[in-house]
């Protein structure tokens, strides 16, 4: 496979045991996984094409702990990979061999909540949905989404930044987080940001989020928590080409409306989605819009005739709007559960570039073309207000070859986004998945300026080393 | 007088910036100044100035995007939104009402101060506008991140670094923001003679609600000393009119209070966002505190007997602003006393610059947070050429 892991250190190898003895004396029981068979629990994230077992993996259940970890490897120059719930579609918490992962999920109790300020102090081991749980009944949430809310912790959001559905309204993790502890290298506990809506000094907090684990341990997190609207109402527009639907999400984007949510699936994604879901997605149409629209009942009546409106100036084909609660829910379902779906009819690599939406059609076109060059199929599902997209590349895991050419598949895929003015990854992160394309994007001043900042915190390249920066061209100063 | 370059280009910029690293000459770095008053004062020789590289690079209103090159005046930003019904979302700040300084702010300076009004409770800061940057480090390296997207997670985000770094990191050649459109209708509710803390308990209970208010204020002397609570709803016209009924509704046990609309309403968001209720006396230090708003009326409470003080709340009490006579510190030790315990922090945006080279403008922060953020400037900026000692002593 395509990929490469630096090669294990072989000291830290030969020294296994007096670390694992070391470790074992900072944790309590339960709290260090050392028997190759449950390590084999966090070899892999979901980006599972690739996979290497960890010398031992550290599940602290305080701050205090995870400190002492950290100090512990630092001393003995162990390299620490960061987990949360290992839900990367990157490669992102993919440890190696010489690394001890550091992981928060046994961190996962709510610390404080305060409706008056709307914030509320998380252990970063939280589930994403487990937070909008816990002030539900207050009509509170919290509202970046990822489709993997239900198991993704805060700790993987905020090494990810990652986004949501909902996120065209209400931002991305970076615009929902005040602040957060963090265990640094050394095992330095530091305090970043707070429950104020700025910070002293420099945006620390802004370099952290999206940093996948490079900067430090998050241990604990400030979150802003919003009022939900009184009601949301999701209707399906179906168009006979995506140029139609493009259109018509850069027409309602024109007439001043911003959707809560506008997901865009062609029909192969469509297809997989309503035979999961049986959300009553149109099956006779090219692409699909699922516009979400929030407020009272005459509010989104209003929102809704203006976006109907223009979808029909588009030529929509069909529009159904969700009649009740159940509806909805299957509607969501559908979308959400995309990457699910699509795995229980083939193997997929899920794509994440950004584009400028304007040259959506055009993008679309090319992603086929190149998919059809390898032979290969390709189901499209994505955020069509901000031009995120997900294509996912099909093929067999058990076919080598195949599994080869869809890597190669992505790659290019990502190079046309780079190409069209967008990015390698609008929220899942580089990992190791796109780390070795970061040159595509950047030329080797901005790298060497990322690298020079992350060496602030991490001189000796400790912390998931194996991420984001081509192996073959690394600084610290 | 110093010497001032303006260079017209970007690789200009940065041959600017190369001369200086060759003859260690510290640079105050500026757009056209009209924030200089803010930060200590830096120990500079020459100035470096953007204003020259000024023009609007991109702008696709379907995409909710507009970049410009640095020098770019925000008022011709904000015209070309507001042709084709866009805006910056998170109203920044203009700062000449309250330092009475002269001259077009550039949209440079906005990003590199963070500026964020009113809006930043429900749109977000400057910094959450802010997608991409170029900017050269001092290095004189033309150096990019982020972009033209609204959603990158591509490597490090430096473009929050620079956002509010007040040009000590680098020399920011273009910047590109996410915008939003304009509402159709805005109307905001009037409330009269609550105290601060009744107020603020207003303004959390209308943030609390779910009508999307985009401005929460209140002012203690009011517009004719009566104290008047500000919640501002934004959006299409029919939505407006029922979202301000409910909140009437809900904002019952706080008084009926009544509701304003049209040029009197903005002019009143005008300044608050610009904090010119406090622009006279202009001998009067200014602070800007930032704060949880549940905490914010019980500091300020811990202020009363410091002398004459003057304060209102922005950010649904989040925000504060105080003006107290510019003696001494300048109130900065009460202040932080004040604060000490809430997280809040505290900057000094208006005083004269013996007061500011004596105080923190800028709140202090923890031994191991200073440690980073002298990490973070050698890292961009290893010679200390950019205004140098404007955000800390000795940075
Ligand atoms: C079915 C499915 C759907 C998905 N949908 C979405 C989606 O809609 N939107 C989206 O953005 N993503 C999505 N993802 C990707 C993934 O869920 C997110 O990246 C998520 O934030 C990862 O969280 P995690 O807890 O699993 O973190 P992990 O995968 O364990 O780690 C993610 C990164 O964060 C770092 N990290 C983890 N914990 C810490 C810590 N305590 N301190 C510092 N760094 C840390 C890791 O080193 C790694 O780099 C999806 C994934 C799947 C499998």
């Amino acid at each position: 496979m395509g990929i490469a892991f630096p090669t294990p250190d072989a000291d830290i190898l030969a020294r296994r045991e007096a670390i694992v003895a070391g470790l074992a004396r900072l944790l309590p029981p339960g709290g260090l996984v050392t028997s190759e068979d449950e390590r084999r629990a966090f070899e892999t994230d979901a980006f599972t094409a690739y996979r290497r077992m960890p010398l031992a993996v550290a599940l602290p259940s305080s701050t205090e702990e995870a400190a002492a970890v950290m100090r512990f490897c630092h001393e003995n120059s162990v390299k620490v990979v960061p987990r949360g719930a290992g839900t990367s579609l990157a490669g992102g918490a993919i440890p190696q061999e010489d690394a001890v992962v550091i992981g928060v999920s046994k961190m996962n109790r709510v610390l404080d909540v305060n409706f008056k300020d709307r914030t509320m102090r998380v252990e970063a081991g939280i589930t994403n949905l487990a937070i909008s749980n816990a002030v539900m009944h207050e009509g509170f949430f919290y509202a970046p989404d990822p489709s993997s809310q239900l198991a993704c912790t805060i700790a993987g959001n905020i090494g990810m930044n990652s986004g949501g559905a909902h996120c065209l309204k209400y931002g991305v993790t970076t615009n929902n987080i005040l602040g957060v502890k963090m265990v640094l290298v050394d095992g330095t506990v530091v305090e970043i940001g707070g429950d104020a809506l700025d910070a002293p000094g420099y945006d620390l907090l802004g370099l952290v989020v999206g940093s996948e684990g490079q900067l430090g341990i998050v241990t604990e997190a400030t979150v802003r928590i919003l009022r939900a609207a009184e009601g949301a109402r999701p209707v399906l527009f179906g168009f006979e080409t995506s140029e139609q639907a493009g259109a018509a999400v850069a027409a309602i984007i024109g007439a001043g409306i911003i959707p809560v949510a506008m997901e865009f699936m062609d029909k192969p994604a469509i297809e997989i989605c309503e035979a999961f879901a049986h959300a009553g997605y149109p099956l006779d149409v090219e692409a699909l819009l699922i516009i979400e629209v929030e407020g009272s009942d005459e509010e989104m009546d209003f929102t809704l005739a203006r976006i109907v409106e223009i979808a029909r100036k588009h030529g929509v084909k069909t529009v159904k709007e969700s009649k009740s609660a159940m509806e909805t829910a299957a509607i969501w379902k559908g979308r959400k559960s995309a990457f699910g779906a699509t795995g229980r009819v083939a193997d997929y690599i899920c794509m994440d570039g950004t584009i400028p939406t304007g040259r959506l059609p055009e993008v679309l076109r090319r992603i086929d073309e190149i998919v059809k060059g390898y032979g290969l199929r390709v189901a499209n599902v994505f955020h069509a207000g901000d031009g995120n997209l997900h294509p996912l590349v099909l093929y067999d895991v058990n076919d080598p070859e195949e599994a080869h050419k869809a890597e190669e598949a992505g790659n290019d895929i990502l190079r046309l986004c780079v190409e069209v003015g967008g990015c390698l990854t609008g929220e899942h992160g580089v990992g190791i998945e796109k780390r070795d394309l970061m040159n595509v994007q950047f030329d080797p001043v901005d790298l060497d300026q990322q690298m020079r900042v992350r060496g602030v915190f991490d001189r000796g390249w400790l912390l998931n080393p194996a991420k984001v920066f081509p192996l073959d061209r690394r600084i610290t100063a | 007088m110093t010497a001032v370059s303006e260079p017209t280009s970007e690789s200009e910029l940065a041959e600017a910036v190369a001369e200086a690293r060759a003859a260690r000459m510290p640079l105050a770095v500026q757009g056209r100044g009209t924030k200089s008053g803010i930060g200590r004062p830096a120990q500079t020789a020459a100035t470096l100035s953007t204003v020259r590289m000024s023009g609007i690079t991109l702008y696709e209103p379907a995409e909710l995007v507009i970049g410009a090159k640095a020098g770019t005046p925000v008022a011709e930003i904000e015209a070309a939104l507001a042709a084709r019904g866009q805006m910056l979302p998170f109203e920044p700040i203009d700062y000449r009402p309250l330092l009475g300084s002269e001259g077009g702010p550039t949209v440079g300076g906005i990003a590199a101060g963070n500026l964020s009004g009113p809006r930043r409770i429900s749109a977000g800061a400057c910094r959450d506008s802010l997608i991409g940057v170029r900017f050269v480090n001092g290095r004189g390296e033309i150096v990019k991140n982020g972009g033209r997207v609204m959603k990158n997670v591509t490597g490090l985000d430096l473009v929050k670094l620079m956002a509010g770094s007040w040009g000590t990191l680098g020399v920011m050649s273009e910047v590109i923001f996410k915008v939003l459109p304009v509402a159709e209708t805005t109307a905001t509710l009037v409330l009269h003679g609550l105290d601060d803390a009744r107020a603020i308990e207003a303004l959390s209970t209308a943030l609390g609600s779910p009508f999307e208010v985009t401005g929460a204020a209140h002012l203690p002397l009011g517009i004719d000393r009566v104290p008047t609570t500000l919640v501002r709803i934004e959006g299409f016209a029919p939505s407006v009119a029922y979202r301000s009924g409910r909140l009437r509704a809900l904002l019952k046990p706080f008084g009926t209070g009544d509701v304003l609309e049209g040029a009197p309403a903005a002019d009143l968001w005008r300044r608050v966002r610009d904090a010119s209720f406090l622009a006279e006396p202009r001998d009067r230090a200014v602070w800007r505190v930032s704060v949880a708003p549940s905490k914010a009326a019980a500091a300020l409470a811990r202020l009363r007997g410091e002398g004459e003080i003057r304060h209102f709340y922005d950010w649904g009490g989040g925000l504060v602003w105080i003006a107290l006579p510019a003696a001494g510190d300048a109130g900065a030790a009460a202040i932080r006393g004040a604060l000490a315990g809430t997280g809040g922090h505290a900057t000094l945006v208006r005083a004269p610059a013996e007061i500011r080279a004596a105080v923190d403008v800028f709140e202090p922060q923890s031994p191991a947070l200073m440690t980073i953020t002298e990490g973070v400037k050698a890292s961009l900026d290893p010679d200390r050429l950019f205004n140098p000692g404007r955000l800390y002593a000795g940075l």
